[in-house]
């Protein structure tokens, strides 16, 4: 399955519930303004790091650019641009989005 | 919605919804519910989930006359007449906002957040609210 | 637009739904079937009157689906099929005895 996260973490738990309800194996792709999760050294950073043991953390490389963020990135999140974004929906079963 | 979201051939597909929005603040809440209530016309197989501050939108004695908004917690008491039975709640996010099945005005299944993560793996179409 | 009756005004939306489901009488029930071309009859107000208890306790006017077994289950069985419903709301129970009944349009109803 394929989740995708909206919000930031700094002020909605969007993606503290998604990374409960992710499942091994899944992908959780960071868009909009879910992207700072990406952060490095961010209060999220241990829980995004610890999430990649069993799930896979993406973030979309447009966003994380609007918001002049692209260089603070933490290692280990796979960066996708808008087709790599329609390559996840249609690599998987289905989509849910953590709004 | 596409065709490949409703069914193919007359068969059957899990359908989820998860409703994570507490009712007046935001739209969301009253959106979920209609496109429940309309949905349910295609007969397939339904299930709500209400998790984090989505189970507000269960609790019993709504009264929203001093807001000028539509009081439609009572809608929620008719989903059995459509065929939508499967409710389910968050054990965890009932517990942080101190709320027991009780403070809830339909039956619903109390569930452990893990529990659900695997249900939600099951479904053929997951739709947000 | 509105409806003129007996010195009271009954606001409408463009598709002559009443506005204030709270405003309905069974005067201006009357004025809405005669718009509709139904000619009511005791068999009519116990649709309407039904639609009217089901909205006051679920806040929503019923599928038709919905309706015709809800029906079976109160009026009994042999009303509680859409074969019966067509017959005294021809243009649909849904749309046409919601409307006489002062309710807003059921969701989903095309």
């Amino acid at each position: 399955m394929l989740h995708t996260v909206n919000k930031s973490p700094f002020g909605s738990n969007s993606l503290e519930t998604c990374l409960k309800m992710a499942t091994s194996g899944s992908t959780v792709l960071l868009i909009e303004d879910g992207v700072y999760a990406a952060l490095k050294d961010s209060s999220v950073a241990e829980t995004i790091a610890q999430a990649m043991g069993t799930v896979t953390i993406a973030a979309l490389a447009p966003d994380l650019a609007a918001r002049g963020v692209a260089d603070k990135v933490m290692d280990g999140i796979k960066l996708v641009d808008y087709s790599g974004f329609v390559d996840l929906v249609c690599e998987t079963d289905k989509t849910t989005a953590w709004l | 919605m596409s065709d490949e979201m409703m069914d193919e051939g007359g068969t059957i597909k899990k359908f989820a919804y998860i409703n994570r929005k507490a009712p007046y603040g935001t739209i969301y809440a009253l959106e979920s519910l209609e496109v429940v209530l309309i949905g349910a016309a295609f007969e397939q197989d339904v299930s709500l989930f209400f998790l984090d501050d989505g189970v507000f939108q269960l609790t019993k004695g709504q009264k929203t006359d001093g807001i000028g908004m539509k009081n439609f917690s009572p809608t929620y008491r008719a989903l059995e007449m459509y065929d939508v039975e499967k409710l389910y709640v968050s054990e965890e996010a009932l517990a942080a906002r101190g709320l027991t099945a009780d403070d809830l005005l339909v039956d619903v299944e109390v569930v452990a957040d893990s529990e659900i993560a695997g249900m939600l793996d099951e479904q053929d179409v997951v739709l947000s609210f | 637009m509105a409806i003129e009756l007996n010195g009271k005004t009954y606001e409408t939306d463009e598709e002559g739904y009443l506005l204030n489901l709270n405003e309905w009488d069974r005067d201006v029930a009357e004025i809405l079937a005669k718009d509709e071309g139904v000619d009511m009859t005791e068999s009519h107000w116990e649709v309407i009157d039904f639609l009217r208890e089901y909205y006051d306790e679920y806040q929503i006017a019923p599928a038709v689906r919905v309706l015709t077994k809800a029906i079976g289950k109160k009026l009994g069985k042999e009303k509680g099929n859409s074969k019966y419903l067509y017959e005294l709301f021809p243009y649909g129970p849904a749309k046409q005895a919601c409307k006489i009944a002062g309710l807003p349009k059921p969701t989903g109803c095309i």
